[in-house]
């Protein structure tokens, strides 16, 4: 890639920093440059994130309906798996899967439940809401 | 409490940590010299493992490698420190800030509060440098930023504690001594960066791993199509096309920064063909951006065709074949 073909694109990186990419000068040396982005990756970056949203979207009425816990709602809202989720908790996997069903899940002390919220990072009215403030 | 310290912004978390710590041990390297000596150019796809829902690939080594292999090559003494608690950690940071030395730390990106939010996932393998103390907050050099930032104690604790693959564990690292770095030496470090990635791009056994590893994910990308349809493909050649471009690789898959590096190590090896190896490794980077602009096609709804897909597989075949002659030819040098 020259130089000159360095993308310039709109991206999310706008107002927080440029990237730095290596292309080629007119006698074809190596030299870096900066990049506000391309379109190219951005769009992969948005798709990501709007099949995130979808899938928040859909927990979130499952929960609703009452066919899942709270928690499973946040593990998809923070980008979590079992093994991030069994890590913050301190939960083990398999109790988290049992915790997912809301017959379980009602029976949760404070002190399972305030765990939750934590590893959530959410308060406890907004666990059981299904509120997320951006933080 | 500041120690003095100078910036310097690079493609990849990294190789920026690996030259501006080496850099204040007097050890000058360029960040395409660091990766290059680091063998950190390599391609790899795990089955059945899934990163946010996608396939697990990566056109780079495993995280820590780069800056272990370039230190053990210029034999430079490293000291790196895991921790069981986050006071312990943080009292380990400060005294050696106290004591002058600048740190690199393991993060999570995800409460990385600097980081645009779409690019927070739970990415347990960034590095950045502190280098000072100011009230409440550590002074941060984080080398894709394009100046220094800070985090406040909190903040920092919680990125050097992120949970998950890759946990950091408080894990903080640095170059111990003054270390002299002889051309002589310089030499021998490019030759042994450049053979063991011939090895890990040629011969590690299996078909996932290097060239070969290539040619897999392409077989399985004429299937996506039909096996996964066009929401999930999408999905998934997005995946590829982020962890091909997004900051960090400097455009390529890390073909560019691999290219950089072989012509800035011609000087040391003037007799040897490496400006025209560099060549064939710009040609790479620009089939993979080729084959980045196809798969963008398709995520964007745009083709959706059997014969689009085929297509995508045949740049990642021709680029398979590429870098096989590229890396046979470096490991033909007689050095």
């Amino acid at each position: 890639m020259k130089k000159e073909d360095v993308p310039q694109d709109k991206s999310a990186l706008d107002n927080f920093t440029k990237e730095v990419c290596y292309a080629l000068d007119d006698s074809g040396k190596y030299v870096t440059t900066l990049s506000t982005g391309w379109e190219v990756k951005t769009v992969a970056l948005d798709k990501t994130w709007s099949d995130i949203e979808h899938r928040i979207q859909a927990v979130k009425e499952k929960v609703l309906r009452k066919e899942a816990s709270p928690v499973l709602f946040f593990m998809e809202a923070r980008l979590m798996d079992f093994e991030i989720l069994a890590a913050y908790t301190g939960f083990w996997q398999w109790q988290i899967k049992r915790h997912l069903k809301p017959n379980i899940f009602e029976k949760l002390s404070q002190k399972q439940l305030t765990k939750y919220a934590k590893a959530f990072n959410v308060s406890m009215d907004d666990f059981k809401t299904l509120t997320i403030h951006e933080s | 409490m500041k120690v003095n310290f100078e910036h310097l912004q690079a493609a990849h978390c990294e190789n920026g940590v690996t030259t501006n710590l080496l850099n204040r041990t007097g050890v000058h390297l360029t960040e395409p010299l660091a990766f290059g000596i680091g063998s950190g150019l390599f391609y790899i796809h795990i089955p059945f493992l899934k990163v946010n829902n996608a396939p697990a690939i990566a056109f780079r080594t495993m995280p820590g490698n780069i800056f272990k292999r370039t230190c053990q090559s210029l034999n430079i003494p490293v000291v790196r420190k895991k921790f069981n608690s986050e006071k312990e950690a943080e009292r380990f940071l400060i005294e050696c800030l106290e004591a002058g030395q600048a740190v690199g730390c393991q993060v999570g990106v995800y409460y990385l509060t600097y980081f645009p939010k779409a690019y927070r996932f739970h990415f347990n393998a960034h590095n950045l440098i502190v280098y000072g103390m100011e009230g409440d907050h550590f002074l941060v050099s984080d080398p894709v930023m394009e100046t220094v930032t800070s985090l406040s104690r909190y903040e920092l604790e919680r990125v050097r504690f992120a949970k998950g693959t890759f946990a950091p564990r408080g894990q903080l690292y640095y170059p111990k001594a003054h270390a002299e770095v002889t051309p002589e030496l310089m030499k021998q470090a490019i030759k042994k960066g450049i053979k063991l990635n011939v090895r890990d791009m040629l011969y590690i056994p299996g078909n996932i791993a290097g060239v070969r590893g290539i040619k897999y994910t392409a077989n399985k990308v004429k299937k996506w199509r039909d096996g996964l349809g066009l929401e999930k493909a999408g999905l998934y050649l997005a995946q590829l096309v982020r962890m091909q471009e997004e900051i960090g690789t400097g455009g390529g898959g890390f073909r560019y920064i691999y290219g950089a590096f072989l012509q800035q190590s011609q000087t040391y090896f003037p007799d040897r063909p490496l400006m025209d190896i560099s060549k064939k490794f710009t040609q790479s980077g620009d089939l993979w951006r080729n084959a980045a602009v196809q798969a963008s096609g398709i995520y964007k709804g745009r083709i959706t065709e059997q014969k689009d897909f085929d297509l995508m597989a045949d740049y990642m075949y021709e680029i398979a074949d590429l870098e096989k002659e590229s890396f046979k030819a470096l490991s033909k040098l007689k050095w």
